[in-house]
């Protein structure tokens, strides 16, 4: 959700600040969001570790640090291309966030199946997660629109997500037990 | 049959309430009237009259504020101080030959640049179409082939100018709605855009604030783009219009022989230009410790509200 308020500062400079430029960003995160899912879903079918778990918080890092670089020229490049700025703003967050809103998603079904051990926790288990992520995503929407704008730069918050993705990564890696409490996740 | 009977009372009282409300916050007690209200995809605009003058406002928070006037028996009369300060970049470029106004409002600006530059080419930028529509039909506002509006927002219009490789002598920025401020308008990489824009001499006025700590870092980020600027401020008003070129700043011998030429037909407008020369000033009077603002760090409204 930090990044996603974020998105809509990125794109301002280059497609305004319409309520079609929150559009755009509030689909191309959706759609992200939901292929993640999926992905996650997948993923964890396959023989899951925390380390893997931990790798795509480092995956997620390393695709999310390189949008502070690539944001002028993808905007710039969108720009010279599309005139209208609904179709404009939409093509630039696709360029910019899919793939680091992908990576994100996968997070939480493979949490689910790190941390549910019989069937009959699941249901409280995912419950749990959700409530964890998206309490994280409030917490990140209302320090970032209140306070993180008012002290810090753009580039430096959306860097500092991707070092927060990385250390928890690193952890998830280095630590060896599987039933580890990973799901602190949420608040990226 | 009472479900029918209530929406309309209910609807006077509401009425009822707006006036009153903007009785008690913007107005000199006049009797005042809601004539048209409607809420647009960005604000609420409404068309109010008053016994001697019809407004459009703005209300995108819970106070609302005076935005564009005319007094329909001298149609010309510029009812506000601020409008009035932004006719002194013709001190600066008195005769433009090309207009570029950000924000239409009631369209005071560029009708009055219009008939007062009879050669020169006016674009406006309005994000809302609703205000366009309005200005036309309340406030007599009319586009033709030298005077044209597009509905855009400003930084996207400028940097579609930019690729078009097109210039401006005079750029007007008045795109500060009510107490909103579009963030993105008022940063260093916005307004170097603005002076690329810009013909050899140009010049920008930007109707701006004069209260709160985003007057220093407004100043800052308007110093980091021009370098040295005129800042016009008067008692009477609570903003403050910047005017910078992308030149040097002409002497104040030459604001006053610009202010006589103009002097005469800008009487009708009731714009005291012969008065603003003197109250061009390029004192550094705000706190340069401050920064600038940048498309990375532009909380403008956190910063006004404090």
């Amino acid at each position: 959700m930090s990044l996603e308020l974020l998105g809509g500062r990125i794109l301002a400079p280059w497609f305004g600040s319409s309520i079609y430029v929150w559009g755009s960003i509030i689909t191309v995160f959706m759609l992200s969001l939901s292929a993640g899912y999926l992905i996650g879903g997948r993923l964890s079918l396959r023989a899951p570790t925390l380390a893997k778990f931990g790798w795509i918080f480092v995956l997620a890092a390393l695709v999310l640090a390189p949008v502070v670089y690539l944001a002028e020229p993808a905007m710039a490049w969108v720009f010279e291309r599309i005139e209208d700025p609904r179709y404009g703003s939409l093509a630039a967050s696709l360029v910019l966030f899919v793939v680091p809103t992908v990576v994100l998603g996968a997070i939480s079904p493979y949490a689910v199946r790190l941390l549910v051990r019989f069937r009959e926790e699941s249901g409280n288990v995912a419950g749990t997660l959700y409530f964890v992520s998206t309490m994280g995503s409030a917490l990140g929407t209302l320090a970032t629109s209140f306070y993180f704008v008012l002290w810090f730069e753009m580039d430096t918050i959306v860097v500092t997500l991707a070092g927060v993705l990385l250390v928890l990564g690193a952890a998830g890696v280095g630590a060896r037990r599987l039933d580890h409490d990973g799901n602190d996740h949420a608040d990226a | 049959m009472p479900m029918l009977e209530r929406p309309p009372r209910r609807r006077r009282r509401a009425t009822a309430t707006w006036a009153l409300l903007a009785l008690a916050c913007c107005t000199a007690g006049a009797d005042e009237e809601v004539v048209h209200r409607e809420r647009s995809l960005y604000q609420t605009i409404l068309i109010t009259q008053e016994p001697s003058r019809l407004c459009m406002k703005f209300t995108i928070r819970d106070r609302e504020r005076n935005q564009s006037c005319t007094d329909p028996r001298s149609p010309k009369r510029m009812v506000f101080t601020y409008t009035r300060m932004m006719m002194a970049s013709l001190l600066l470029t008195p005769d433009p030959g090309s207009v570029l106004v950000a924000g239409l409002g009631g369209g005071t600006l560029p009708t009055a640049l219009a008939d007062l530059l009879p050669g020169a080419r006016i674009e406006i930028a309005e994000i809302d179409p609703a205000v366009v529509q309005a200005a036309r039909t309340y406030f007599g506002f009319e586009t033709d082939d030298r005077l044209r509006v597009h509905v855009s927002d400003a930084r996207v219009f400028v940097k579609r100018a930019l690729a078009r490789g097109e210039h401006y002598d005079l750029v007007l920025l008045d795109a500060y709605s009510g107490d909103y401020i579009p963030e993105h308008l008022m940063t260093v990489e916005f307004l170097a855009e603005v002076r690329a824009l810009l013909a050899p001499g140009g010049v920008v006025a930007a109707n701006t604030f004069a209260t709160s700590i985003l007057y220093d870092h407004e100043s800052e980020t308007y110093r980091a783009v021009f370098g040295e600027f005129f800042n016009l401020r008067l008692p009477d008003s609570n903003n403050r219009v910047i005017l910078a070129s992308n030149s040097p700043l002409p002497t104040r011998a030459t604001l006053r022989d610009n202010a006589r030429s103009w002097h005469r037909r800008l009487r009708a407008y009731d714009v005291p230009i012969a008065s603003y020369p003197s109250r061009l000033s390029r004192k550094v009077d705000w706190d340069d410790t401050k920064r600038a603002l940048t498309d990375q760090y532009s909380p403008a409204n956190l910063l006004r509200a404090r």
